[in-house]
């Protein structure tokens, strides 16, 4: 298209743009451009109709004003006029402007439609691009909808200019992208397919853009263009470097043409035709050839053209994944390019051979580079590079190469980026445990990452090495010891000191015969750390301490005189406070058969999915690797001091006595000694929120303060249980039977109260006339403020099995 | 896919930005100038891709004027690289008597 020389073109302008550059200040030049806007503005109203010339010159200098950063209001039916004028340059600057300057102005809008419509129509080529052009960079719903429907015929008609195709192509996407409901799928699809045979590589260009679009939504309608897109292909890669004269960029054919040709290709599965399978294997392996071959050019933008052709056929050949020798190769040449000395190269190579370790034919092959990824971790100094070397580490590690990748992994931790650090442990976290044949080496390995980077250990990683430990009995004395002796290091991070309490609390007994670690050294070294935690890991702490009391009675004194102290007894912390009071109770007042049952060893944890893989697939989002499993989050949680909030677990089928509401918390206690009666409540009370799980395994603190672990799946209680509870609760079951659970939540502040009554259909049929009615006995009648009936009065039909409906009592006084 | 396209000067200055994708007005000042402190702050040994939230930013230096393209994951980065060359390339050959230096 002939370019808009202003120079020659219109004089006023240039003379304008001078005037502006020449302004010596910010006023100067707002001054100037004032002048010029009322200059404009009387033009505009003024009586005598200006000529196209002059029309344009003045809407190309608002143009110019608006580019500067001056908001215009006015111009716009002056641009719009121009549009229907019959020179290109004068319908040029309207378009530019209309494009530039949306209006939301209806009337505006319906004349621009029109406007575009002629000239849609008009069978002029660069009219037609024109208009294309505009409605292609607008793309508002308006036009869509106008002009939705005729633009794929504009863009399979015979008689259409190439350029005109190639417009409507892209204008087409661009209406497909913003509106998808607006273009309809017609009998164009498949004539759209065939532009892939054009002569023109422009139109070619445009509607691979438009078809890899399409085709996401609509695999089956565009599956023809697979054979004509590798014919297309491999004629482009063969030709020689004379035959596409307009489209060589630096001794490379078509690069674009061929990246995009190779993406369209990845949407599809490999083509079952024989024929062209074989065509497209070997346009591949004369891609990966021409890699090997000395380059025809010294300039650097020849060689990133073709890497770029070959990293998009190693993507390819990736997504196959079928052809092993093609795989191997393409491994064989990331391996290079590893070693390359441009950083742009290394650092692609590496992010493709991550991709190329999860692939079964070449994940060995990936593997003999790991002495050259460990080498850019350790070396590189970008910082993204050194990251894809993490990643590529991780995704090629294996039985074999555990320990190695595990202790690279953990020395490139002590002086990785902080932004980095959490998912490295996470990374190493996974690893250690999947690849864990000696788990001494594995409790070494989460120590160690307690050690280095401390402040990024999630609690999920805690937690899982202490579900680790407790499962498995041989690994738990060598676990008592490791922690000892790195509680007593100077300076410990806090983690460890949580991992180190609770592990001491169980397992302590294991190394107290040793003299350096007798019970006396275990509590004081764990006493000396008491004061510097926060407050979770003190209550963890306190505890452990009344676990010792169990294991070592002879530091019973000790600790007691511990927690009879002040700062504990009269702690500011309500959690801790309420500790130390219970467990100073509880070591006074039950005899030592009690004390031990109620403080028996933890049970192992059942089996569950890894909460770690979970939470880091959260981290990297929704494109995170293949290769983690979806998982269910833990659902015990060992903190209860209020920081992670309790997840319901998943109930795979509800049994009678499920609680449907998930209002019932604990299980309560068959025959519950005093004490731990009131710890049930303790969990209770403090819990987050009415809706806690009902723990399918137990929680620490559950199943520490209530006699064994077999009592998890509560029988129907009695209602005087139920209600008994209402003591110190205000929220729980209310009553239960087999057809229906009616459970309460209610919220007091000062002298108002409210109340809600949530009513469960326990039964597989439906309720009909489901009326529920309220009585009050005399004296609260008059202290009820107001009450709402539930939204089910009789004659609503239905009522769905496991329905809820609720009635709420406004504020009691 | 292209989000944005930025021509930046190594003041800070956007002197190009073209968004292929809505963003509002206030929100593309603040990406800009993040951006713009990600792309100054690297070496010239540093590779020209950077990840930046959800996209990756591909850049590439031209004196004092950094042109920036942000894409998703759907993109070629070497293409996309080369194919900020090739725009430069257009745009000297399109305005002869135009340098580079005007741009900035």
């Amino acid at each position: 298209m002939p370019a808009v020389s202003k120079g020659d073109g219109m004089r006023g302008l240039a003379v304008f743009i001078s005037d502006i550059r020449n302004c010596k200040s910010k006023e100067a030049e707002i001054k100037r451009i004032n002048k010029e806007l009322a200059n404009i503005r009387s033009k505009f109203k003024g009586d005598k109709a200006l000529d196209g010339y002059s029309k344009k010159k003045y809407v190309c200098k608002l143009l110019f004003i608006f580019l500067l950063g001056h908001d215009i209001d006015f111009g716009h039916m002056e641009a719009v006029n121009l549009l229907s004028s019959n020179k290109y340059t004068e319908k040029q600057i309207g378009y530019l402007f209309i494009s530039v300057l949306v209006n939301s102005n209806s009337e505006l809008i319906r004349l621009i439609n029109n406007a575009i419509k002629n000239d849609l129509a008009s069978r002029n080529p660069t009219f037609m691009c024109l208009a294309l052009h505009c409605i292609a960079n607008v793309g508002s719903r308006e036009m869509g909808e106008a002009f939705a429907a005729d633009i794929p015929r504009i863009l399979v008609a015979g008689d259409s200019m190439d350029s005109v195709k190639q417009s409507a192509a892209l204008c087409l996407l661009r209406l497909y992208k913003a509106s998808p409901d607006l273009v309809p799928m017609g009998e164009w699809t498949a004539r759209v397919v065939h532009l892939l045979n054009d002569q023109h590589m422009g139109v070619v260009t445009a509607a691979v853009s438009l078809i890899t679009c399409l085709c996401k939504k609509n695999p089956d309608d565009f599956k023809t263009c697979v054979s004509l897109a590798v014919s297309r292909l491999s004629r482009i890669v063969s030709s020689a470097s004379t035959d596409l004269q307009d489209y060589t960029y630096y001794f490379v054919p078509a690069p674009w043409l061929s990246v995009k040709l190779l993406r369209l290709l990845q949407c599809y599965p490999p083509p079952e035709d024989a024929a062209v399978k074989g065509r497209l294997v070997e346009c591949l392996e004369t891609v990966l050839n021409k890699a090997q071959e000395p380059p025809k050019s010294k300039k650097v933008q020849h060689s990133n053209a073709k890497n770029a052709i070959l990293f998009e056929t190693i993507s390819l050949i990736i997504h196959y994944d079928s052809e092993p020798n093609l795989l191997v190769r393409a491994c064989n040449q990331l391996g290079q390019f590893l070693q390359h000395r441009e950083t742009n190269l290394r650092y692609l190579a590496l992010e493709s051979m991550c991709t190329l370790a999860s692939s079964e034919f070449s994940h060995e092959a990936v593997k003999t580079h790991i002495d050259t990824v460990i080498n850019a971790l350790k070396t590189e100094r970008d910082v993204s590079v050194r990251q894809r070397a993490a990643d590529l580490l991780y995704a090629m590690c294996d039985r074999s190469n555990a320990k190695q990748i595990v202790s690279e992994m953990l020395r490139y931790l002590e002086t990785a980026d902080y932004a980095i650090r959490e998912e490295i442990v996470l990374k190493v976290a996974i690893l250690a445990e999947k690849y864990a044949v000696d788990y001494s080496w594995y409790v070494d390995t989460i120590l160690n990452l307690i050690r280095i980077a401390g402040d990024y250990v999630s609690e999920e990683v805690w937690y899982r090495v202490l579900q680790i430990v407790t499962n498995r009995d041989d690994v738990q004395g060598y676990a008592a010891k490791t922690v000892f002796e790195a509680l007593q290091a100077p300076a410990c991070h806090e983690n460890m000191v949580k991992v180190g309490g609770y592990i001491l609390g169980e397992f302590g007994n294991l190394i107290a015969g040793d003299p350096r670690s007798s019970p006396p050294v275990q509590f004081s070294l764990l006493h000396s750390k008491f004061h510097l935690c926060s407050v979770a890991t003190r209550a963890l702490l306190l505890s452990t301490y009344i676990k010792f009391i169990n294991l070592f009675p002879e530091t019973k004194a000790t600790i007691q005189g511990v927690l009879r102290a002040g700062s504990q007894l009269r702690n500011a912390d309500v959690e801790l406070q309420q500790r130390a009071v219970e467990y100073l109770t509880l070591s006074s007042v039950a005899s030592t058969d009690v004390l031990a049952t109620v403080l028996e060893e933890m049970p192992p944890f059942p089996e569950r999915e890894s909460s770690i893989l979970a939470k880091l697939k959260r981290k990297k989002g929704p494109g995170a690797g293949s290769a983690l499993d979806d998982s269910r989050r833990d659902p015990s949680s060992h903190d209860i001091n209020g920081g992670v909030e309790p997840t319901p677990s998943t109930v795979s089928t509800p049994s009678p006595s499920a609680d449907l509401l998930g209002l019932r918390a604990a299980p309560p206690p068959a025959a519950p000694p005093a004490p731990s009666g009131a710890g049930n409540l303790l969990v209770d009370v403090f819990s987050d929120s009415p809706a806690t799980q009902p723990g399918l395994g137990p929680s620490p603190e559950e199943a520490f303060l209530s006699p064994g672990p077999e009592d998890i799946g509560p029988p129907i209680p009695e209602a005087d249980e139920l209600l008994n509870k209402f003591v110190c609760r205000n929220n729980g079951v209310l009553f239960e039977n087999q057809l229906l659970q009616i459970g309460v939540k209610s919220e007091f502040r000062q002298n108002l109260g409210r109340m809600y009554l949530f009513y469960g259909n326990k039964t597989s049929v439906q309720f009909q006339n489901f009326s529920p009615t309220v009585v009050h006995p005399g004296d609260l009648q008059t202290h009820i403020l107001s009450a709402w009936p539930s939204p089910a009065p009789p004659g609503l039909p239905s009522w769905q099995p496991g329905n809820r409906s609720r009635s709420l009592f406004g504020p009691l006084t | 896919m292209i989000k944005f396209f930025l021509m930046v000067n190594k003041q800070g200055q956007t002197r190009l930005s073209k968004y292929y994708e809505h963003v509002e007005i206030n929100k593309r000042t603040l990406l800009e100038t993040e951006v713009i402190k990600s792309c100054l702050s690297r070496s010239s040994e540093q590779c020209s891709f950077i990840e930046y939230k959800d996209f990756k930013l591909i850049y590439r230096q031209y004196a004092a004027l950094f042109i920036v393209v942000g894409v998703n994951d759907t993109e070629n980065e070497m293409a996309i690289y080369e194919f900020i060359h090739n725009f430069v390339e257009v745009l000297d050959d399109y305005f002869s008597r135009v340098l580079r230096y005007s741009a900035v």
